[in-house]
């Protein structure tokens, strides 16, 4: 969202970021999960929804990993690779699009309020706590029930409750970042408010944006488990990484793949995002240059 | 002094290397000297010499794993410091070997008061009941000559000045009667008067325990009134070490002599031919019965109950071409009028620059301003944006105003490199990777981009070791030639101030008591304060006999009022030739 502003010279950025092999790792891990959601219906070799016939066995148990499924079936008798890959879908737009937006919520608010101070920050800050101080399983259910669910106004839900805490940490950086003296150097140059927030604060909060941002991936991607639980989520049979274990964590005993595999997954994928924004807040940084 | 010869300390051949990415560099190179009972040993250098490292390598302090000392021995009697293992030494710091940092407050543990954390560091070492380590330490804070001490040991850091938090620093330290005592810059972070305090403190106890004082300090000026021998030291190496009267009158080497020559002296500055033709009749900045006042909220509805008076009734003329200073101790106002200028902190009264009323501009209005009035400030890191690489922060203000296209205002930056003394090859590069010094010259030149006709420095110089200090103060001299610019000077020196200011204002608490021109201010004081600035100062001889004045007692008053109230106000009395004295000392 922000990379082009935080780096003057971005294809350097971008070179150095692929000098790293744990950056490289994180990015391979996270094209490879990209191109399983979107190639989903190619590469799957059952449709998710589809009960299968021989997906279980004689006493109705789910089939295990290996044999005529690769990962083995859930309890419905469904294959759990193709499960995995359409709820890769699901779970994307959930972790990115849903986790981005409460970044950028979290963001523009708590850079607003730290800056201005104010009566502007009292109210923003103070309608922050009220958000943090509300339940946010039982907001997102009230909005969840508002609204008929479906995975964007999941996606919504997830984003208005989950800006919060970014919002707090935001704030208070600002405000400490506001009193440095190359704040006060530049307004003596006349350098007006927009051009502070976004050339000389903004970049010095990339790392906390980045560090909340790939920390928020799985809160996100497991804040949908819950809500589809709860059946206010994304809907069955619609498949989704954290529906996915919910459903199944009754067999936990006999089935562990069930819950292993999916939860898996979702480790692996905010992995990858740690590791690409790890080696992005050191390559942003000028200060951490020749330290590579 | 009681001095025997029996060294106390003696450091033979110490080494400090750091290991970064595999190659161990050495820090500090093959450092040996003894320390005398009751003796004073000072370790003089500019920033990066080691002298600090050398402070927490004697102590065991070394940040482990990557600095460590990797030769030499550091022998405290007969024991080996280097060689013991933590828990021996951990009786041993405190106790035997102490040592004072450069800033109290962060040396203080905020959350604890005074005489708790008095007793918590003679109980570490001695078994003593709550009574008797609270008897020692009002004992300790009484020897200190802390005003009110026993009302000092249920205070907090924060209510402390901070005069008043290197004596506890000091109290603490010498609690134990230590052998050695190590002072690393304990007087660099205060005012000249509370630094005079502090050091004649200093060398009254040493003179009553014989602690030996290692001293860290780069001002030579505190080394010819503390030390009895110097050692000199830079990047690590011993430069030249000696008595201290051979230091100064003698020097052997090459950087001890230009370290001297750097130093600002009193008396000294450059005789210059009369004032210069000042255009009095239209000032590049006009103030006139200036206040600054903060408001302090209090109470259950968060009304205004107080107000700090920052600045009060300010009222003097900037001509075109000169450089006016304003001096005085932290906390005196002068800041925050050089902020008031650059339209930081809004302000009362009037206040004009170029002719333009400061008060009620619009944003086009500021905007303008701005290409009038420039500031430097004190820590050019701090000042400088660390993401930005210093070719755009010096072209931003180009930016900002709409100036050039890119190459041109790439060209401009260039060009100010090669003013300020730099190299135009170096606008790619990002502010960590400069010298403090080279720092402040990017900022100079980031400050002459838009052409202003005054340049507020506020303690430009003042973070800058000594002989980068020259230098820079040579270079804002040859710009005002050059550029004809104009120079609101703020400085608590009155060494640096005596060498380059035309006009010199004095204030104390908000306000002005004295202002005239150099020759009246240096050769002519009236006012008692303006006087104790100046017989504060260190002379860096040390065959100067100070006569003694008067050590001033107390604190500095509050500039906080209650609403309603406001400080009263200091007239001045023309004596002549508009030297300017406060009536109560004209």
């Amino acid at each position: 969202m922000t990379a082009a502003l935080a780096s003057p010279r971005p294809a350097t950025a971008l070179r150095r970021l692929a000098r790293r092999p744990m950056a490289v790792l994180g990015i391979v891990l996270i094209i490879l999960v990209v191109a399983g959601a979107v190639l989903a219906p190619w590469l799957a070799p059952y449709k998710p929804e589809e009960q299968l016939f021989d997906g279980l066995t004689l006493q109705g148990a789910p089939m295990p990993p290996g044999g005529a499924y690769l990962l083995g079936t859930d309890l419905l008798g469904r294959d759990l690779f193709s499960r995995l890959l359409y709820g890769a879908r699901t779970s994307l737009v959930i972790g990115v699009v849903a986790n981005g937006a409460a970044l950028l919520i979290g963001t523009l608010i708590g850079i607003t309020a730290g800056f201005f101070r104010g009566w502007i920050g009292a109210v923003l800050m103070r309608f922050t706590d009220l958000m943090m101080a509300f339940p946010a399983l039982l907001l997102a259910i009230c909005l969840a029930a508002i609204f008929s669910p479906s995975l964007w106004i999941v996606a919504m839900v997830i984003a208005l409750v989950n800006w919060v805490q970014t919002a707090r940490v935001i704030y208070t950086e600002t405000t400490s970042l506001a009193t440095r003296d190359f704040i006060a150097a530049e307004r003596t140059l006349g350098a007006g408010t927009g051009r502070i927030l976004f050339r000389h604060i903004l970049p010095h909060l990339m790392p906390t944006i980045i560090v909340w941002g790939t920390l928020g991936i799985s809160t996100t991607v497991l804040l949908e488990a819950t809500l589809s639980f709860l059946g206010v989520g994304v809907q069955p049979p619609t498949p989704s990484w954290g529906n996915i274990i919910f459903e199944n964590q009754t067999y936990f005993q006999s089935a562990p793949w069930l819950v292993f595999i999916p939860g898996a997954a979702i480790i692996l994928l905010a992995l990858a995002f740690n590791l690409v924004g790890d080696a992005l807040r050191d390559v942003l940084d000028p200060t951490q240059r020749g330290r590579e | 002094m009681g001095a025997t010869k029996a060294p106390v300390l003696s450091v033979q051949g110490l080494t400090v290397s750091v290991r970064a990415e595999g190659v161990e560099r050495p820090l500090v190179e093959g450092l040996s000297f003894t320390l005398g009972r009751g003796e004073t040993l000072a370790i003089a250098g500019e920033s990066g010499s080691g002298k600090s490292i050398t402070a927490l390598a004697i102590m065991g302090l070394l940040p482990p794993p990557a600095v460590r000392a990797s030769a030499g021995r550091v022998l405290l009697g007969d024991t080996d410091l280097l060689a013991l293992p933590e828990s021996r030494l951990r009786a041993i710091r405190g106790d035997r070997v102490a040592m004072i940092f450069q800033e109290p407050m962060t040396s203080l543990n905020p959350v604890m008061s005074i005489g708790a954390q008095l007793a918590e560091a003679l109980r570490t070492h001695q078994p003593l009941s709550r009574g008797e380590a609270r008897a020692r330490a009002l004992a300790a804070l009484q020897s200190v000559r802390i005003s009110q001490p026993e009302r000092r040991l249920s205070q907090y850091p924060h209510e402390l000045s901070g005069g008043m938090r290197q004596r506890v620093m000091i109290a603490m330290a010498l609690a134990l009667k230590p052998d050695v005592l190590i002072a690393d810059e304990p007087t660099t972070a205060l005012d000249v008067t509370v630094q005079r305090e502090v050091l004649d403190l200093l060398r009254d106890l040493q003179r009553e325990t014989g602690t030996a004082i290692i001293l860290i300090t780069h001002d030579m000026g505190v080394v010819a009134e503390m030390a009895d021998r110097v050692v000199v030291m830079r990047e690590g190496r011993v430069v030249e070490d000696g008595p201290v009267a051979q230091i100064f009158t003698a020097p052997q080497a090459d950087y001890t002599r230009d370290l001297l020559a750097a130093v600002p002296r009193m008396g000294n500055g450059a005789p210059r031919p009369g004032d210069p033709a000042l255009d009095a009749a239209a000032p590049v900045a006009r103030l006139r019965d200036l206040a600054v006042r903060f408001d302090i909220h209090g109470g259950m509805l968060g009304r205004i109950t107080h107000r700090v008076h920052a600045v009060e009734h300010v009222s003097f003329d900037i001509r075109r071409g000169e450089t006016f200073a304003l001096v005085g101790e932290s906390g005196c106002g002068k800041s925050t009028i050089a902020r008031a200028l650059a339209g930081l902190v809004p302000h009362d009264g009037e206040l004009e620059v170029a002719g333009q009323p400061l008060r009620g501009l619009n944003r086009a209005g500021r905007q303008a301003i701005c290409r009038s009035v420039q500031m430097v400030f004190q820590d050019p890191m701090a000042a400088l944006d660390p993401r930005m690489t210093v070719g755009d922060l010096v072209a931003e203000p180009l930016l900002i105003h709409g100036i050039g296209t890119p190459p041109e205002r790439r060209a401009r930056a260039a060009d100010l490199f090669a003013r300020v003394g730099l190299s135009a090859d170096q606008l790619d590069r990002y502010p960590h990777e400069f010298s403090g010094g080279q720092r402040q010259r990017i900022c100079i030149a980031r400050a002459l981009a838009l052409n202003p006709g005054l340049i507020v420095c506020d303690e430009s110089v003042s973070a800058l070791d000594v002989s980068v200090q020259a230098r820079v103060l040579d270079l804002l001299a040859a710009l005002k030639r050059e550029f004809g610019l104009s120079y609101l000077f703020i400085s608590h020196d009155m060494a640096v101030v005596e060498n380059i200011a035309d006009r010199v204002a004095v204030m104390y608490l908000g306000q002005i008591v004295e202002m005239g021109s150099r020759a009246q201010i240096f050769g002519n004081p009236r006012h008692p304060y303006t006087r104790r600035l100046i017989a504060a100062v260190p002379v860096p001889d040390p065959a100067h006999v100070r006569s003694d004045p008067p050590r001033p007692s107390g604190e500095v008053p509050s500039p906080i009022h209650p609403v309603g109230t406001a400080p009263q106000r200091v007239k001045l009395l023309d004596i002549g030739a508009g030297h300017l004295v406060a009536d109560d000392a004209a």
